[in-house]
């Protein structure tokens, strides 16, 4: 209860902790995985990617022509909804609002910004040929 | 660097770690806890039996003290000290070395010698070990006692009572918490305390705990007795001082550590803090001054002896079985030449008492039952003496607009001023931060001085405070939306009409900043909604989760599905229908407190489908997802009913089809009752009608909900018309002014003029934009459509609603476990830590 066991069933979805943590290590990707077509995303939202055993959430930040990826598990309640939730910026940052609690964090660095939940993963996103990509280190 | 060890891993051992962490990032900080868990938070210990998981308790997850690189060892009780080598051993064999030792074992519950107290069924209140096997006792029974009456033997009372077990409290003395209340005060709250259900029993000296192997009752030295199935004993505490005892290490007489102003023992390795100490023959059993002796020692250790512990103020506010009672500065007056008044209101449940110094100028201290809403400002009042008022009695006999008097009060405090006590946070800090540094939010001030994050008591005070010094900076206080928006929600409005603005991205580009949030987005998507009432669904990215999936989400990550059942009357095939949809898709179904029926555990893929069929069964939307119209709830009225006077369900189902869809600022709900019994409970609704012989009375502004609210009667005896149209403009009066996420009963609460203002505009057309208001509500009538039919027939709205962009997969992490013949998702707090 009290050492950190988290549901086996939503283990496997969790991505390990040597994943990339912030868009600076985008030098070792190993894969860059073609999820989808950019206009399949809606604008100014999100949707949930599918690879391999992860849920990955990405973020089509239309206004700004930015594209954020992160985990898909809300780390409070650990549920499987940011893809759901919605973007937006606190002075800049983009962020995301899980759409349970409103725990919100930010899609640069992973970190939560309004409450003392961990950190989230978020990946780097490239868009080639009209698709859009996500970077994996494994 | 030194070794620091603390011995307990309670709340004032957390804090502890906290503070000398946050001082110094070159101390070994090492934790042994006996209990099995990290520390937790004790002081909220009974909402552990209405429902809190012991994770929600802890004080911080496990990650915490690996994050902040504090060694915890649970589960490991210290059981030899060895202080000349400066050593302890625990009673697996393991040796630790110290620099500096930190007694926090806190306190075990005493346990009065009376005979019988090992019988079965007899329990005592203070770990989460304690609470796991009162819970499961008492499943096997069904009347339970509380032997004390103190704070934390009420609190016991309010566990028990949250099992569902008749609940009594015995105490010693002729009165409920006699450290903290008065005679009087313990009347007002015996009497509330009787009202939900506990039977108090004062005066009573337990002569022996009855039973046979298993406890029977108690029997008193006045020769009465009271027939018991278990026991929970809360009458007082005892030091955990074992390992110091034994150690050469100075004890007080009655039991505790005796430390010195540095919180220091007579080992000047060691330092003891919390309830284990004992400073100048006063042990402190509340949270606050525990923690305030972990910041002292923190500092010292971390090199800063500046600070000593000269004592703490007892004063203090809490929720007993949700009843205020807070006591303060010297609660019973017992200075000399001290003067009390009193106010008592045993009907309501209110007694106040303020004691007032011999030449009538300062507040001494008092006892607040019932309502605590001044403790803040009277504790402040004492102890930064405050001139009184001339009449002190106004104080608590004062007429309401209490709120501006409490702004006022916070004005008058000295920069000295205490605001937050669990983080030691002067008015002068905070008023520093405004002025100095810029905070404009209470978020701001949050973030730099921490306060109101510990109890959140003081948050009502440091928005005053803040408010005040924002405007004596010259600042204009506005109600802005965020961030990306400087306009309240009254002046969006406005501008969304006069400007034509149909869409929340052009709203932004146009007067916004920034690429908006999750406050602005769904605020504006409600105004649009609101003024336009055009498809929701084209801008779904702006809306909340239950608006962009037309649905409410529920835990696991599924959705609700809540078709429209006006005035709550369905024929049988429609009810099979439901019956049938929700077994086709093995959906969890319960009515609804609306009169209608709730179909949970839709996965996003599935809604389409449902709503599909459902619609060929000719249901509509419910808008149970939207800040809309819910549900008309309606009586039988005089269709059936004997007593009806009027057609309650049809008045209903007109009311109900014609602001079905209607978007507010919150959610709304209204009731048709059929005579003044008022089955439909019309007047806890936002808009409520009531039968009479000659029409109907309209309510107005009430609400159920966390702080319930009776409807106010806004006219009598009108027509139907009349009645329709005094909702239309009430309605729309309501949608055009309120702020986001403001009920009717709070819009009520803070418009100016109140009730008589409303009525002037609603009903004597004061100023004169009734008609106006009439035109707007028919239009919006006019653009209503049933969203998910809209959704269902449009392939390209019905492609959004799946869990994979990229593949047709289900979400595999869903998961259901079984409850009364239906399925309810896997409880998320076993997900989560």
């Amino acid at each position: 209860m009290m050492d950190g066991i988290i549901n086996s069933n939503l283990a496997k979805h969790l991505p390990t902790m040597d994943l990339v943590n912030n868009r600076s290590t985008q030098h070792n990707i190993k894969v860059w995985f073609k999820a989808a077509r950019v206009q399949d995303f809606p604008e100014n939202g999100g949707a949930c990617v599918k690879y391999k055993d992860l849920q990955i959430a990405v973020f089509n930040f239309s206004r700004r022509n930015e594209w954020y990826a992160c985990q898909n598990l809300c780390p409070h309640k650990m549920q499987m909804v940011l893809s759901r939730g919605m973007i937006g910026s606190v002075q800049g940052e983009p962020k995301i609002a899980c759409p349970f609690h409103k725990r919100t964090f930010s899609l640069k660095t992973g970190e939560c910004l309004n409450a003392e939940e961990c950190n989230i993963t978020v990946y780097p996103v490239r868009i080639e040929n009209g698709y859009v990509h996500i970077g994996f280190t494994a | 660097m030194s070794r620091v060890i603390v011995v307990g891993n309670g709340m004032v051992g957390y804090k502890f770690c906290d503070k000398l962490r946050s001082r110094s990032k070159e101390h070994e900080i090492i934790v042994y806890g006996e209990e099995p868990r990290p520390a937790y938070d004790r002081v909220h210990l009974s909402s552990y039996f209405s429902g809190s998981t012991a994770d929600d308790l802890l004080m911080a997850p496990a990650s915490w003290y690996v994050d902040n690189n504090v060694e915890l060892f649970t589960g490991e009780l210290v059981t030899e000290l060895n202080r000349e080598n400066k050593t302890i051993k625990t009673h697996t064999g393991k040796v630790d070395h110290y620099d500096y030792l930190v007694l926090a074992t806190g306190s075990s519950a005493f346990v009065p010698t009376v005979e019988g107290v090992e019988r079965h069924g007899v329990f005592v209140y203070r770990t989460i070990e304690d609470l796991n096997q009162i819970i499961d006792y008492g499943k096997k029974v069904k009347k339970a006692g509380v032997l004390g009456g103190g704070l934390l033997g009420l609190e016991a009372a309010k566990a028990l009572l949250d099992l569902g077990l008749e609940t009594h409290v015995v105490e010693f003395a002729a009165r409920l918490m006699p450290r903290q209340i008065d005679d009087a005060a313990s009347s007002v709250l015996t009497h509330k305390l009787n009202q939900l259900g506990i039977t108090i029993h004062t005066n009573k000296n337990t002569k022996k705990i009855a039973g046979n192997g298993k406890l029977e009752g108690l029997e008193f030295t006045d020769g009465s007795s009271l027939s018991l199935e278990m026991l929970v004993i809360s009458a007082g505490i005892r030091p955990r001082d074992e390992l110091a005892k034994v150690n050469g290490i100075k004890i007080h007489a009655r039991g505790g550590v005796l430390v010195d102003n540095q919180l220091r023992t007579n080992d000047e390795s060691i330092f003891a803090i919390g309830e284990v100490a004992v400073h100048n023959n006063m042990i402190y059993g509340l949270v606050a001054p525990g923690y305030e002796m972990a910041d002292i020692v923190a500092k010292q250790i971390a090199g800063d002896a500046s600070r000593q512990f000269t004592g703490f103020d007892m004063s203090t506010k809490l929720k007993l079985i949700g009843v205020d009672v807070a006591s303060f500065g010297d609660p019973f007056g017992e200075a000399a030449g001290c003067v009390p008044i009193a106010f008592q209101d045993k009907r309501n449940g209110v007694y106040k008492r303020i004691n007032i110094s011999e030449d009538g100028k300062y507040l001494l201290g008092g006892i607040l039952i019932g309502d605590a809403s001044q403790y803040n400002i009277f504790h402040q009042m004492v102890v930064n003496k405050i001139l009184l008022p001339a009449q002190p009695e106004s104080l608590i006999i004062g007429t309401p607009g209490k709120a501006e008097a409490e702004g006022a009060g916070v004005k008058s405090l000295p920069d000295t001023a205490q605001i937050c006590s669990c983080e030691n946070i002067s008015k002068g800090d905070l008023v520093c931060q405004v002025t100095e540094h810029g905070a404009t939010t209470v978020d701001d001030l949050k973030k730099k001085t921490k306060a109101c994050t510990g109890c959140g008591g003081c948050t009502p005070m440091v928005n005053d405070i803040l408010k005040i010094t924002l405007e004596s900076l010259g600042h204009k206080v506005k109600k802005t939306l965020c961030e990306h928006f400087d306009y309240s929600r009254q002046e969006l409005y406005d501008i969304i009409k006069v400007k034509g603005i149909r869409t929340y991205d052009i709203l932004l580009s146009t007067i916004g900043k920034g690429d908006g949030c999750e406050i602005c987005k769904p605020a504006v998507a409600s105004l649009l909604a609101s003024i336009w009432n055009e498809l929701i669904a084209e801008q779904d990215t702006i809306q909340d989760t239950n608006d962009r999936y037309l649905a409410n989400i529920q835990r696991g990550g599924t959705y609700s599905v809540v078709p429209r059942i006006a005035g709550g009357e369905i024929t049988p095939s429609k009810l099979m229908a439901i019956g049938r949809i929700a077994q086709k898709y093995g959906l969890y179904t319960k009515i609804t407190g609306g009169q209608r029926i709730d179909m949970f555990g839709a996965r996003v893929d599935q809604l389409p489908e449902i709503w599909e069929e459902l619609i060929n069964e000719g249901f509509e939307s419910g808008h149970a997802y939207g800040k809309a119209l819910r549900t008309i709830k309606s009586c039988v009225g005089s269709t059936w009913c004997r007593y009806g006077v009027q057609d309650s369900v049809s008045f209903a189902i007109f009311v109900e089809e014609r602001y079905k869809g209607l978007r507010a600022p919150h959610k709304l709900k209204g009731a048709v009752s059929g005579c003044i019994r008022e089955c439909a409970e019309a007047q806890s609704k936002d808009f409520g009608i009531i039968a009479t012989e000659k029409g109907w009375n309209l309510y107005v502004c009430g609400n159920g909900g966390a702080r319930p609210q009776h409807a106010k009667l806004l006219v009598n005896d009108v027509d139907t018309e009349t009645c329709v149209k005094l909702i239309d403009r009430f309605l729309m009066f309501y949608i055009k002014t309120a702020d986001p996420l403001t009920r009717t009963a709070t819009w009520l609460n803070k418009m100016e003029g109140g009730l008589d203002y409303l009525r002037d505009v609603i009903v004597n057309d004061s100023l004169g934009i009734g008609e106006e208001l009439e035109m707007e509500m028919k239009e919006l009538i006019a653009n209503y459509h049933c969203e998910w039919k809209k959704v269902v027939e449009n392939p390209a709205l019905r492609e959004r609603y799946r869990h994979f962009i990229n593949d047709d997969d289900q979400d595999s992490t869903l998961s259901f476990v079984e409850l009364r013949d239906q399925k309810i998702p896997v409880d998320w707090n076993k997900k989560t830590k």
